[in-house]
């Protein structure tokens, strides 16, 4: 390796009284930093490869490895961290942007850890979930205002097309590309048990998967990859996709190696070949535009099933929300700045959109100041990471969140923010048959179905804590939340009042 | 009777299988001692195959034919007529190879040393789920 | 957005409640109600009690009839001005009371006979804007807060025992066929006469003994539809959900109880008939903010009758019972007795079920 300024970031330890020279940790490293020596048979470590994947330390049978991040060394200084002179040495080396995978690890602060829930004592009785039923039962789409009887006292109104969920979680945009076929595979099979929905991304549908379109929301994205007719048609829902919490105004970029044959035939575009996706809908420079295709797409449906906008959170979230909704959006989803992705400048993820609370706390208030709150259904995503942040987000009004970081750890994932090389130690974000098969799609769809069963049910325990049987009564229900160590504004904003009062 | 079985589309090629099965037969109490006494470590009667992606462990079958009890002219090869699984007897073995010749599968592996059979699946007789089932990180062990 | 109002402090209390109609009209004595409400002295802690009756202003019966409590000399005046702007005053006199051992700290008790301004309506619906003119009376009208706004009937409220509350407000002087009533226990206000109950809202009058967890979402459910809610109790959003869903969205009281206390899903799910199934799924499609959530047991007043109410675990008393003409709701069956000896039929009311006692011409008229 000739010389590089970009120091290992990663410390390879291993305990040569446990070793057993097995070499399992060589057959699972993807990135050479585990190596059979060919001179003496013996297993090496090599750390200026490693990003950390924990692979090795996860299929080393006796517990001989340990791979902890380097801590830096030489003079520290508060301007000048290691991250940043990182980045420096790498992209004097190399010239280009610097990327990187999933949410931004920037230290913002995560408000639903400023943001505590209530609970029943003395005035009102908690429900036992054990005992009574515990109502999750979540619809998204257009509702109708008022219900209006016939003389007979039949309903004369009527919902939109609605999706149902058994739970207020779904599965975010996961392109089948970015992420494995297997990975896609336990996604849809965990959300058809779960009676929820997985999100296609801008991937398409492969074909294996349209047993599941039923449980799928599909996108329709700047690229229109893998649209058709077909797939507009099998699905649950379909979503336009306009941005992306992890790159807000930025498009999206498949590199030719991960086009395989399978890919390229789900996304419709030549094997090999680059998938860019625009930054801008080339044909949506507008709200009107926006309101075209929303209909296009209804019509080509033929009204059978909601229409979402996806949109990062940004400045202005709430007049881009709220157009969304007048110009005919059925959901809207919103994601944050900690969202994820598979591949991301990392000087756009860690800089630009604003926290998902704030996003959601404003637009939910002013859709009720406008009076369209039924008109749409609002579904959050930015790095939701337990039960309690998705209790937190519906009692500031969502009606479900997306998740996609914490399913993919369900499915092995360790957070190496490697996604973007293609050499996924743990099979999920790669497309190398090698690699892939490390993702049993049993164990996937068992893993996500167990993960949305377990907050499902802490979900219900907290309901009940609180005194309420049904999830319609959390939904936008502030009062159940307080906060601690937010600021006068920051309380305001979120309509949450301060602990204690 | 139970048997394992390899799923090939999930198999990883870590070998864990191997080592496992190592570690069940040497007849040490932990992992890390069978592998310091590299003198009386056994030979795995699991194999993992390989060739790029494609890999999965190899085991004795247990065939329902045995072709190698059938084979086997010292009578060390025997069908155990509680569990049906085939036993391999060393003290009787002599060497002869007719059971390597003879397996389909290529699941029975010569010790040139000891100029006996080395190694063939024994389904940890009374010890439960087999080790390579137990401890294949991915599931693509099954012992049904 | 008015910020030295947030953020908003929700109040607990817990109640006995109890509700006489006479559904041919006769009168019923207020010495009935308060024997009732002595009864139940243990539910109350002295911090509050309200009486509602409906049918004491023929004289009025037209017009809507505005109870106003001051805080201050003033209020009465910048009321009346305010009032010049938005409405016709037909009338106005002092709510008239008597000096009461152990009622204090009482505010200007006044009362407005008004209708609407034809030149200031201009083609809305009456009843939306005299909401509205409750609405900014409440919120904007300095020192004043109005406590009924119906006709023909009016609620008398403060801080107190049932007993002295009825006597300082003379209740035996009025001739009311129906009359509601309440008995506080908060437990963390006291001292404000407009946060006893009963509340209402035009002909809506509400008394509730309960607790909703669902409160933060009824009351941003009501706020869209514009009602602002300023004393922060269940009774006030029950009120307001009452306006929206029998008046606005005219669904008949029924509808409005599956609409607040709705069957569950695993109860929907087992409906065979499928115009009932999908009857139930759209309302609660469309109502979820409307559902209450939460122990509560509710007597609301209105000019057609009487209705009960409890939540769909039950978690709070409710008990009717019929004798002759008369119709009674209440917490307890004991105060029903008190109120008017032994009931012919006295039940339970079912979670989530309506029991509703109307008036006979409003039976007829509907007939």
């Amino acid at each position: 390796m000739p010389l590089t300024t970009v120091h290992p970031q990663f410390i390879i330890k291993r305990d040569m009284d446990l070793c057993i020279q097995c070499g399992v940790c060589t057959r699972q490293c993807s990135y050479d930093a585990q190596k059979i020596d060919p001179e003496d048979g013996r297993v090496s470590s090599d750390p200026r490869t490693c990003v950390g994947c924990q692979r090795c330390v996860t299929l080393c049978p006796t517990g001989a490895l340990v791979v902890t991040e380097r801590e830096l060394h030489g003079r520290s200084h508060p301007n000048w961290s290691l991250q940043v002179q990182r980045a420096i040495h790498r992209q004097a080396e190399s010239g280009g942007m610097l990327l990187t995978g999933m949410g931004t690890d920037k230290n913002y602060r995560i408000y639903w850890d400023n943001l505590v829930l209530n609970a029943s004592q003395v005035t009102n009785p908690s429900i036992d979930p054990l005992r009574e039923p515990m109502e999750l039962r979540t619809f998204l789409g257009a509702k109708p205002e008022r219900v209006e009887f016939d003389d007979e006292g039949n309903p004369v109104s009527q919902a939109g097309p609605l999706l149902t969920l058994d739970t207020p979680i779904m599965f975010s945009a996961m392109s089948y590309g970015s992420i494995s076929f297997n990975a896609c595979y336990s996604l849809a099979r965990a959300a058809k048990n779960a009676g929820t929905y997985f999100n296609t991304g801008e991937g398409g549908l492969h074909r294996d998967l349209y047993e599941y379109a039923d449980h799928a929301i599909v996108q329709v994205a700047s690229g229109r990859f893998g649209v058709t007719p077909q797939y507009l048609d099998a699905a649950a829902a379909v979503e336009i996709k306009i941005g992306q919490g992890a790159k807000p105004g930025i498009g999206g970029h498949l590199p030719g190696e991960k086009v395989s044959a399978e890919i390229s035939a789900t996304r419709m575009i030549p094997e090999g070949s680059d998938a860019i996706s625009p930054a801008p809908h080339h044909d949506i420079y507008s709200i009107e535009d926006l309101k075209q295709l929303i209909y296009a797409l209804k019509e080509a449906t033929n009204y059978s099933k909601p229409v979402s906008v996806k949109i990062a959170a940004v400045n202005y979230v709430v007049p881009i929300a709220v157009g969304a909704v007048r110009a005919g959006a059925d959901i809207v989803a919103m994601d944050g700045t900690r969202g994820g992705s598979g591949a991301t400048p990392t000087v756009i993820r860690d800089n630009v959109g604003i926290p998902i609370e704030f996003a959601l706390a404003a637009v939910d208030s002013r859709l009720r100041q406008e009076g369209i709150r039924h008109q749409a259904s609002l579904v959050v995503a930015g790095g939701f990471r337990n039960s309690a942040d998705i209790a937190k987000a519906i009692a500031l009004g969502a009606d479900a969140v997306y998740i996609g970081t914490s399913a993919l750890i369900a499915l092995g994932c360790h957070m190496c923010q490697s996604c973007y090389t293609g050499k996924c130690t743990w099979g999920i974000c790669t497309q190398d048959p090698y690699l892939t098969k490390r993702l049993n799609p049993e164990i996937g769809t068992r893993s996500l179905t167990n993960l949305l069963r377990a907050w499902s049910l802490e979900i219900k325990e907290m309901l009940g804590g609180m005194g309420m049987n049904s999830i319609d009564s959390l939904r936008g229900n502030r009062e159940m939340l307080r906060g601690i160590g937010l600021t006068t504004e920051e309380l305001e904003i979120l309509e949450v009042a301060p602990v204690g009062r | 009777m139970k048997r394992v079985y390899a799923k090939e589309e999930v198999c990883i090629g870590c070998r864990l299988c191997e080592i496992y099965c190592i570690f069940q037969h040497s007849g040490h109490h932990t992992l890390v001692k069978a592998f310091l006494d590299q003198e009386n470590l056994p030979e795995p009667a699991v194999r993992v195959e390989e060739d790029g992606a494609m890999s999965f462990a190899l085991q004795c079958r247990h065939c329902d034919d045995a072709p190698c009890v059938a084979a086997c002219i010292a009578g060390a090869m025997t069908r155990d007529p509680h569990t049906g699984a085939i036993k391999h007897d060393e003290e009787r073995c002599v060497g002869c190879w007719s059971c390597v010749m003879v397996c389909p599968f290529g699941a029975i592996r010569m010790d040139n040393e000891k100029g006996k059979v080395g190694s063939k699946c024994d389904l940890c007789e009374g010890k439960g789920i087999p080790a390579c089932v137990a401890h294949c990180p991915n599931e693509a062990l099954i012992y049904e | 957005m008015d910020m030295h109002r947030l953020p908003p402090f929700k109040i607990h209390a817990a109640c006995g409640t109890l509700g006489i109609l006479d559904r041919t009209r006769a009168a019923v004595p207020a010495e009935d109600i308060v024997r009732g409400m002595a009864n139940m002295r243990e539910r109350g802690n002295g911090l509050g009690a309200g009486y509602v009756g409906y049918g004491i202003y023929p004289e009025h019966a037209d017009d809507y009839c505005l109870h106003m409590m001051g805080l201050d000399d003033g209020a009465r005046e910048r009321l009346r001005s305010y009032l010049q702007t938005v409405c016709n005053i037909r009338h106005d006199e002092p709510i008239q009371t008597r000096p009461t051992p152990t009622i204090h700290d009482e505010p200007i008790l006044w009362r407005w006979f008004v209708q609407p301004r034809e030149d200031k309506l201009a083609g809305r619906d009456p009843e939306d804007y005299l909401v509205n003119v409750v609405m900014t009376i409440n919120r904007d009208v300095e020192g004043c807060y109005i406590a009924s706004s119906g006709k023909n009937m009016g609620i008398f409220k403060g801080v107190g025992y049932p007993e002295p509350i009825a006597e300082y407000y003379r209740l035996e002087e009025y001739n009311a066929h129906c009359w509601i009533a309440h008995t506080r226990f908060p437990t963390n206000t006291g001292g404000w006469w407009g946060g006893a109950h009963p509340f209402g809202l035009l002909q809506w009058s509400i008394v509730h003994n309960g607790e909703l967890s669902s409160y933060g979402v009824n009351k941003r459910y009501v706020a869209s539809f514009g009602y602002e809610c300023t004393l922060f109790t269940d009774s006030e959003v029950i009120s307001y959900m009452l306006d929206l869903l029998c008046r606005r969205h005219r669904l008949t009281i029924e509808q409005a109880a599956l609409a607040m206390a709705p069957p569950e899903w695993e109860e929907v799910d087992r409906v065979t008939d499928p115009a009932r199934k999908r009857m139930l799924t759209i309302m609660r499609q469309t109502y979820p903010g409307a559902l209450l959530n939460g122990p509560f047991a509710v007597i609301a007043g209105h000019d057609g009758g009487m209705v009960g109410l409890s939540d769909r675990l039950k978690l709070r008393p409710l008990v009717a019972a019929e004798k002759g003409a008369r119709g009674y709701i209440a917490s307890e069956e004991a105060a029903i007795w008190a109120a008017g000896g032994q009931p012919e039929k006295s039940w339970p009311v079912v979670a989530g079920q309506p029991v509703r006692f109307d008036l006979y011409e409003a039976k007829e008229a509907a007939a």
